[in-house]
C-alpha cells in the first residue's frame, strides 16, 4: 500500500477509534450523568443565571423549537449588524470595507445556519473583529444548536412515553463547554504549533525569490479554523480555505482537520446509541451511513487517481492522478477523501478546487450533498436521517402487515407528512432555485446587474450547469463549499442562496423535532415477535434504499445534465 | 386461508359493471380523492388540448400528431385501468354481500301472520331472512329460533350452549328480564311466541355494502398515511419536472410537453395509486368472503396489529362440551351400581355433559332403565347440583344427586355420612388433570364420582403457535378452576388463560393489555360480553350473540366459528403488506423508467447522454412511448394481486421483510427494465 493510501486509511481509522469513546462521552454529557468535564458546571450555572434559564425544567417539542429559533433570530440581526459597520468598528488592521447589505444577509445566514457559503474573501472581505466575533462565534453556536436540536430527537427512541423532549437551552450549553470548546483548543494548538497563524497583527510582507513584494494576510487564525472543522462549518478564514498555505500548512494539520470534521457527526451516531441504550441500532445507522459514503468515495477516487482522460488523449502521463486545481502537498487521493467527507458532512471546507474535480467526482460531491445524511453536519446528519429513518419505516412497517412502529410508537399520518414535507422541501429548493438560475441566465442574460447573469458561470456547458446546481444544492445542504468558478457576490446569489440557506436549515431541523416531540407522547408499545426490529441489516438495506431512491429519483435529471453529461462527453 | 367461495376474479356481468363504473369516476370531483390518478387526469386533459392544437394548427414542433395522439390516450387508459381496478373490487364486493344476504342463515320460521278479510291469525313457514322487525313467530321443542326476539307468551328451556358455552338448558318466559331469546339457540322443550326485535344481521349486512360501495368508505389511518406520502411523492416529481424544462432551455434542448408528461406520468406512484383503493375494497371483501361483516375497514386493518387474542375456551379450543370419559366408584360401591346410578341421574338430563353419561354407561345399562314417574331435580346455582327422585318399590324414594365435589360434600356431611377420602383424591385428580368431577350421591350417600374431559380442537396448537409466530399472543378465558385451566392452556399451547372468569375479569384484562399499548380482540357473544367486546380493539361478535353484543363489536362473524379471529388478523395484515409492497413495487420501477425517458429527452442535442440508455431503446419516440405503455398496463397485470392480497407468511418479522424486500422491491427494479424493452422491440416497429 502507498502512503497516500496509508494516509487515508490511517485518517479514517482514527477517526472511528476516537468517535466510539467520545460518543460514550457525549451520551453521559447529555442525560446529565457524571462525567471528566464536570468542572465546566460552575461556568455553566453562570451562563444558566444570566440567561434566566431555569436547567431543570424540561420542554416539549414546541418550547424548544421556539427557543431554538428565537435565539438564531437574535444572532441573525446581531451578525448582520455587525458586518454591515465592520469597516469602522475596530480590529481592523488591514482596513477592509464594511459589507454592502446583500453580502453581510448572505455571509449573517450562512453562518448562522452552520454552511458557511462565503461569497466574500476572508482576507479582504472581513475585519479581525467579524472573523472573531461574527463568524467564530456563529460557528461555535449553530454547531451547538445542530448538536442539541439532534439530542432532542432522542426521547423518542426511549421506552416511556413522555411529554417533554429535554431543554434546548442545557444541551446547547453543554454542547459548547464540554465538547465544542476544549475541542477547539486541542485543534487550534496543533495548527498554531505547525504554523497557522495566531495573532491581532495586520499584513505581513515578504519578498518572494522572484524579488515581488507580497503582502501576507494573518489574523487570529487557529481558533477559526479549529472550530470550522469541528462544528462541520466549513468556512475558512483565508479565501481559499484549507488549501490555503497558512490554513492548512502541512500533511499532518490536513489529517487533523480531517479527523476533527468527521469526529463529531460519527461520535453523535454513537452517542446516540449509548444514550437511548441501543448500541446495535447505532451500528446499523454507522453501517448504513458509512456504505454510503464508500460509494460516494470509491468512484471519485478511482476517477481522481485515473486522471483526466482529456488530459490522456494529449498523450501527457499524470502519474499522480488528475492534480489540476489539487495542492501537491495532498495529492490526489488525500484531497479525493477529503472532497467527499466534506460534501457528505456538511463542512464544505476544501483543500483542493471542487470545479477542477473530475466530472464523476463532481457527480458524487452533488450526491453527497443532496442526501446529506451519510454522517452529515453535526446534529443535522442525525437530523436528516431521522426523516428518512421515519419513511423506511412507514413502508417497511407496512411490508411486514403492521401498523408501522419505531422503538414501539406508531408511526401514522402526521408524522409521515411532517417527514414528506422535509423531503419535499429539499427537492423543492435546490431544484428550483438551480432552475431559476438557469432561467435567469439563458433568459436574462444582458440584464443591467452588477454582475450581468452571462458573465456569471466560468465554463460554459455542462459544467456551467454543474456550477449553478453545485451553489444551490450547497445552499440547501447548508454545506458551504462551492464549484467556484461561479460570480456568486451579487444581488442574486446572495439573496437567493439566503433563502434557501434559511429554509434549508431550518425545516430539517424544525420537521424532525416535531416528529419526535409527536412520538415521544404516543404510547409505547413493546416490541413482540411481530414487531419489525430496526436494528437488523435488513432494515439498514431498507433505509439505504429509501434515501437512495428518494435522492437518486428526484435528483437523477439535474445529475444527468450536469456531472453525467460532462463524464460521458469526455469519456 | 380458508376460501370455499374462490370464484373467478373477472366474471362477465361483474367486469361489465366494472367498465361502465370506470368512465363515470373519471368524474374530475370523484377523482380528486385519489391526488395521485388525479394528476394523471390533469395530465390526460394538457394532453388532449395539445393534441387538439397539433390537429387544428398543423404545428409539429410538438411532434407529429399521431404521436401525441397516442400519448393521449395512453394517459386516459392509465386513468381507466386504475378507475377499472376499484370498480372491479366494489362490484365484486357487492356482489358478495348481495349474494350473503340471500343465503344467510336461512332457518325456517313460523310466522304468525293476519290472513285473509277477516284477518284469521294464521302460521306460516319463511326463511328467516324475511322476518322484520314486529313479526311474530311460533318456536316449539326441537326448533332453532330464527332471529332475535323478546317472548311475548309461553315459556321454554332453551339450550344457549352455542353461544354461552353454558351447558344448563335456561328457561326463558314471557315478562321480567328473561324474555329475550336469541337466534340461533334451541328450543328444548315447550312452545313460545316470539316477537322479532331487530332485522336479523341485516343492518350490519347494509352497512357493509355501503362500506365496499365508496360512498361511505372512510380511509383507513394507514391509508390516509400512505396516501399523503404518495401524495409527496408525486410533487416532487412535479417539481422534478417542472424544473427539467429551464434545464432544458439551459441545454438548448427542446421538451416537447407530451415528453415532459411522459416523464412525470411515468415517475409518479400510478401503480399503487391507481390499486390503492382496491386493495383497501378487497380487504372488506376478503373479510366478507371469510363470513366475517367488518363494521369499518379501520377494524380489518387494527386486526393486522392484534397483540393479544382473547379466546373463550369451550368451542375455541375445546370442542363444544365436555364428556364423561370414566366412572370411578367409591370404596365399598360396586362399579355397575355407580354407573346405574349417574345414568340414572342422567336420563332425563338434557345437557350435553348429561347425555354424554348416558352415552358412556351404554345402552347396555340404559335399556333396562326407567325414569316413569320420576321427579328432575333441575341444575340451580345455589345447589350446584341436578339430580332425580326415583319411586322405589321398596323403600319409597331414592335420590339420586350429581354435582360438584363441595356441593355434594356439604349434602352427605348435612345427612351425617361421611365423604370418602379416596372419592376426594380422585376429584382432586381428575382436577389436575384438566378434567371436571362430577360426585354422584344417592339418597345422601356418594357412589362415585364421574370425570368429565374437555376434547382438544386437532389442530388447534398448530395454529396457536402460527399465531405466536405472528406475534400475538393468545389468552384462554374459561369458567373452569385454575387447575384445569391450566392444564388445558398447556395442552392447547396458548400463552395466558383467565380461569374462573367472570365478565368483569375479560374487561380487566383487556384494559391491563390496553395499558401497555397492546391491542386486544376478543370473541364475544353474550350480552355479559359487550362491554368487553366494546372495550377490545377488535371486538368479534358472533352472529348467534346478543344484539348487545353484536352493536358493541366491531366485526360480526356469520359461521359463529371462534377461531375466526385467526383468519381475521391474516386478512388485517394481508391488506398493510399488499399497500406496502406495491408501493415499494411502484417506486422501484422509476428507476427503469428514468434510464429509458432522460437519455431519449436529451439525445439530440446531448449525445454523450446514449450511454444512458443502457437499454439500448430503439428511438427517442419508442422509449418514451414504451415507459407509458409499460406504466399503464401494469396497473390491470397488478389488479388480481391487489384482490387477493400478497400472501402473509408467519416467519417473522425481518425474514418477512427481506422476502418482501427482494420480491417487490428488487422485482420492481428489474421488472421494467425487461418489460419496456420488449415494448420497445414491438413499438420500435411502428415509429
Amino acid at each position: 500500500m502507498s502512503t497516500e493510501w496509508i494516509g487515508v486509511v490511517v485518517m479514517y481509522g482514527l477517526t472511528v477509534l476516537l468517535a466510539i469513546p467520545l460518543g460514550k462521552y457525549l451520551a453521559n454529557v447529555f442525560k446529565g450523568e457524571p462525567n471528566a468535564f464536570d468542572f465546566m458546571a460552575p461556568l455553566e450555572r453562570l451562563i444558566y443565571r444570566l440567561g434566566g434559564i431555569n436547567p431543570h425544567r424540561d420542554m416539549n417539542w414546541k418550547e424548544n423549537l421556539v427557543a431554538l429559533l428565537t435565539i438564531n433570530a437574535v444572532w441573525l440581526v446581531y451578525a448582520f449588524v455587525l458586518l454591515l459597520n465592520q469597516g469602522s468598528l475596530p480590529l481592523n488592521p488591514d482596513g477592509n470595507p464594511s459589507q454592502t447589505p446583500d453580502l453581510a444577509f448572505n455571509t449573517a445566514i450562512s453562518f448562522l445556519v452552520n454552511c458557511d457559503l462565503q461569497h466574500y474573501s476572508g482576507e479582504s472581505g472581513a475585519t479581525y473583529l467579524t472573523q472573531l466575533g461574527v463568524m467564530m462565534f456563529l460557528m461555535f453556536v449553530s454547531a451547538a444548536t445542530g448538536i442539541a436540536a439532534a439530542v432532542l430527537l432522542f426521547r423518542s427512541f426511549m421506552p416511556q412515553s413522555v411529554e417533554t423532549v429535554g431543554n434546548f437551552y442545557v444541551l446547547f450549553t453543554k454542547a459548547i463547554t464540554r465538547l465544542l470548546l476544549p475541542g477547539s483548543l486541542v485543534v487550534a494548538l496543533i495548527l498554531a504549533f505547525n504554523g497557522t497563524p495566531a495573532s491581532f497583527d495586520g499584513k505581513d510582507t515578504i519578498v518572494t525569490l522572484q524579488g515581488d513584494t507580497v503582502n501576507v494576510s494573518r489574523g487570529p487564525a487557529a481558533g477559526f479554523i479549529a472550530i470550522k472543522h469541528l462544528g462541520t462549518n466549513g468556512g475558512g478564514y483565508f479565501g481559499a480555505n484549507s488549501a490555503h498555505p497558512l490554513e492548512n500548512p502541512n500533511y499532518l494539520t490536513n489529517m487533523v482537520e480531517m479527523i476533527a470534521q468527521v469526529l463529531i457527526p460519527i461520535a453523535m451516531i454513537f452517542a446516540m446509541g449509548f444514550y437511548i441504550n441501543r448500541r446495535k441500532f447505532a451500528w446499523v445507522v454507522y453501517s448504513v451511513m458509512t456504505i454510503g459514503m464508500l460509494g460516494l468515495l470509491i468512484p471519485t477516487i478511482s476517477s481522481e487517481l485515473g486522471g483526466n482522460p482529456a488530459i490522456a488523449r494529449m498523450g501527457i502521463s499524470q502519474l499522480t492522478g488528475a492534480m489540476e486545481g489539487k495542492d501537491v502537498r495532498f495529492g490526489a487521493l488525500a484531497s479525493g477523501y477529503w472532497s467527499i467527507v466534506t460534501t457528505i458532512i456538511s463542512t464544505g471546507s476544501v483543500n483542493s478546487m471542487h470545479d477542477s474535480s473530475m466530472a464523476l467526482s463532481g457527480a458524487m460531491q452533488l450526491l453527497g450533498m443532496m442526501v446529506n445524511a451519510f454522517y452529515g453536519g453535526v446534529g443535522a446528519g442525525l437530523l436528516n436521517f431521522y426523516y428518512f429513518l421515519i419513511i423506511a419505516v412507514f413502508v417497511s412497517g407496512l411490508m411486514v402487515g403492521r401498523t408501522p412502529e419505531l422503538f414501539g410508537r406508531k408511526v401514522e399520518a402526521r408524522e409521515i407528512k411532517i417527514a414528506s414535507i422535509v423531503a419535499l422541501m429539499s427537492a423543492l429548493l435546490v431544484k428550483g432555485g438551480t432552475a431559476l438560475g438557469a432561467w435567469i441566465f439563458m433568459k436574462y442574460g444582458a440584464a443591467e446587474w452588477a454582475v450581468q447573469p452571462s458573465a456569471w458561470l466560468n465554463n460554459p456547458g455542462f459544467h456551467g450547469f454543474s456550477e449553478i446546481l453545485y451553489e444551490f444544492t450547497s445552499a440547501n445542504a447548508n454545506n458551504g463549499s462551492g464549484f467556484e468558478g461561479l460570480g456568486d457576490n451579487n444581488f442574486f446569489w446572495n439573496y437567493s442562496t439566503g433563502i434557501v440557506l434559511l429554509l434549508g436549515r431550518f425545516l430539517p431541523i424544525i420537521g424532525p423535532v416535531a416528529i419526535a416531540g409527536l412520538l415521544a407522547k404516543k404510547k409505547y408499545v413493546p416490541e413482540s415477535s411481530g414487531t419489525l426490529p430496526v436494528d437488523t441489516a435488513t432494515f439498514g438495506l431498507m433505509i439505504f434504499a429509501v434515501i437512495f431512491i428518494i435522492t437518486a429519483l428526484s435528483f437523477f435529471p439535474a445529475l444527468a445534465l450536469g456531472p453525467l453529461a460532462e463524464y460521458f462527453s469526455l469519456r | 386461508m380458508a376460501q370455499p367461495k374462490q370464484s373467478s376474479l373477472f366474471q362477465r356481468e361483474l367486469v361489465g359493471k366494472a367498465i361502465r363504473e370506470s368512465f363515470i369516476k373519471l368524474n374530475p370531483a370523484v377523482l380528486i380523492k385519489n391526488p395521485v390518478m388525479f394528476t394523471v387526469e390533469i395530465g390526460t386533459l394538457i394532453m388532449v388540448l395539445v393534441t387538439a392544437y397539433i390537429a387544428l394548427s398543423g404545428d409539429t414542433s410538438q411532434g407529429t400528431l399521431g404521436y401525441n395522439l397516442v400519448i393521449t390516450l395512453i394517459l386516459l387508459i392509465t386513468v381507466l385501468f386504475a378507475n377499472f381496478a376499484e370498480a372491479i373490487a366494489e362490484a365484486r364486493g357487492k356482489a358478495q354481500a348481495e349474494s350473503l344476504r340471500k343465503t344467510r342463515q336461512e332457518t325456517p320460521a313460523k310466522v304468525i301472520r293476519a290472513v285473509g278479510n277477516k284477518q284469521v291469525n294464521e302460521v306460516q313457514t319463511i326463511p328467516s331472512s324475511q322476518l322484520v322487525r314486529g313479526d311474530v313467530f311460533v318456536c316449539e321443542t326441537g326448533d332453532i329460533i330464527p332471529s332475535d326476539g323478546e317472548i311475548i307468551e309461553g315459556l321454554a328451556t332453551i339450550d344457549e350452549s352455542a353461544i354461552t358455552g353454558e351447558s344448563a338448558p335456561v328457561i326463558r318466559e314471557a315478562g321480567g328480564d328473561k324474555s329475550s331469546v336469541t337466534g340461533g339457540t334451541k328450543v328444548l322443550s315447550d312452545r313460545i311466541k316470539v316477537q322479532v326485535t331487530t332485522q336479523p344481521g341485516e343492518s350490519f349486512l347494509d352497512k357493509m355494502i355501503a362500506l365496499v360501495e365508496g360512498a361511505s368508505r372512510q380511509k383507513t389511518p394507514n391509508e390516509i398515511a400512505l396516501t399523503i406520502l404518495l401524495a409527496g411523492f408525486t410533487l416532487i416529481f412535479i417539481i422534478v419536472c417542472v424544473a427539467l424544462k429551464p434545464f432544458a432551455d439551459y441545454a438548448n434542448t427542446p421538451i416537447t410537453i407530451a415528453a415532459l408528461i411522459s416523464l412525470f406520468v411515468c415517475l409518479i406512484p400510478t401503480t399503487i395509486g391507481g390499486l390503492l383503493s382496491a386493495i383497501g375494497i378487497a380487504g372488506m371483501d376478503r373479510a366478507l368472503r371469510a363470513n366475517v361483516i367488518a363494521k369499518s375497514g379501520r377494524a380489518v386493518e387494527t386486526a393486522g396489529d392484534i397483540d393479544t387474542l382473547l379466546l373463550d375456551k369451550t368451542g375455541t379450543i375445546t370442542i363444544g362440551n365436555r364428556k364423561a370419559t370414566h366412572f370411578y366408584p367409591a370404596p365399598g360401591v360396586s362399579k355397575t351400581d355407580m354407573i346405574r346410578s349417574s345414568a340414572l341421574s342422567s336420563l332425563a338430563d338434557e345437557t350435553p355433559e348429561g347425555k354424554s353419561i348416558v352415552e358412556l354407561a351404554g345402552t347396555d345399562v340404559t335399556r333396562n332403565l326407567s325414569t316413569t314417574g320420576a321427579t328432575l331435580i333441575k341444575f340451580t346455582a345455589e345447589t350446584r347440583s341436578s339430580g332425580i327422585d326415583l319411586p322405589d318399590r321398596s323403600n319409597g324414594l331414592v335420590r339420586i344427586r350429581k354435582g360438584a365435589t363441595d356441593s355434594i360434600r356439604t349434602m352427605v356431611k348435612r345427612a351425617g355420612h361421611a365423604f370418602p377420602e379416596e372419592t376426594e383424591e380422585q376429584a382432586k385428580k381428575i382436577a389436575a388433570n384438566g378434567g371436571t368431577p362430577l360426585v354422584v350421591s344417592q339418597n345422601d350417600s356418594v357412589m362415585g364420582v364421574i370425570e368429565l374431559q374437555d376434547i382438544i380442537k386437532p389442530g388447534i396448537a398448530e395454529r396457536f403457535d402460527r399465531l405466536r409466530k405472528m406475534g400475538v399472543k393468545t389468552v384462554m378465558v374459561t369458567g373452569d378452576n385454575p387447575l384445569t385451566a391450566k392444564f388445558i392452556a398447556e395442552k392447547a399451547g396458548v400463552d395466558d388463560y383467565i380461569a374462573e372468569a367472570k365478565p368483569e375479569d375479560k374487561m380487566n384484562y383487556i384494559r391491563n393489555e390496553q395499558t401497555g399499548g397492546k391491542l386486544v380482540a376478543m370473541m364475544g357473544d353474550g350480552t355479559n360480553d359487550a362491554p368487553a367486546l366494546a372495550q377490545a380493539d377488535v371486538g368479534v361478535a358472533m352472529n348467534s350473540g346478543t344484539q348487545a353484543a353484536k352493536e358493541a363489536g366491531n366485526m360480526v362473524d356469520l359461521d359463529n366459528d371462534p377461531t375466526k379471529l385467526i383468519e381475521v388478523v391474516e386478512i388485517g395484515k394481508q391488506l398493510l403488506i399488499t399497500r406496502g409492497t406495491l408501493t415499494t413495487f411502484s417506486i422501484a420501477n422509476d428507476v427503469a423508467k428514468y434510464f429509458a425517458i432522460v437519455p431519449a429527452l436529451f439525445t439530440v442535442s446531448i449525445p454523450a447522454l446514449q450511454s444512458l440508455n443502457i437499454m439500448r431503446l430503439h428511438s427517442a419516440e419508442s422509449a418514451i412511448l414504451s415507459a407509458v405503455i409499460f406504466n399503464a398496463i401494469i396497473i390491470p397485470m397488478l389488479i388480481p394481486l391487489a384482490l387477493r392480497g400478497v400472501e402473509y407468511k408467519p416467519i417473522g418479522a425481518s425474514a418477512l421483510l427481506r422476502r418482501n424486500l427482494f420480491i417487490y422491491g428488487f422485482g420492481g427494479l428489474v421488472a421494467p427494465f425487461i418489460g419496456i424493452k420488449a415494448l420497445d422491440l414491438v413499438v420500435g416497429l411502428f415509429v
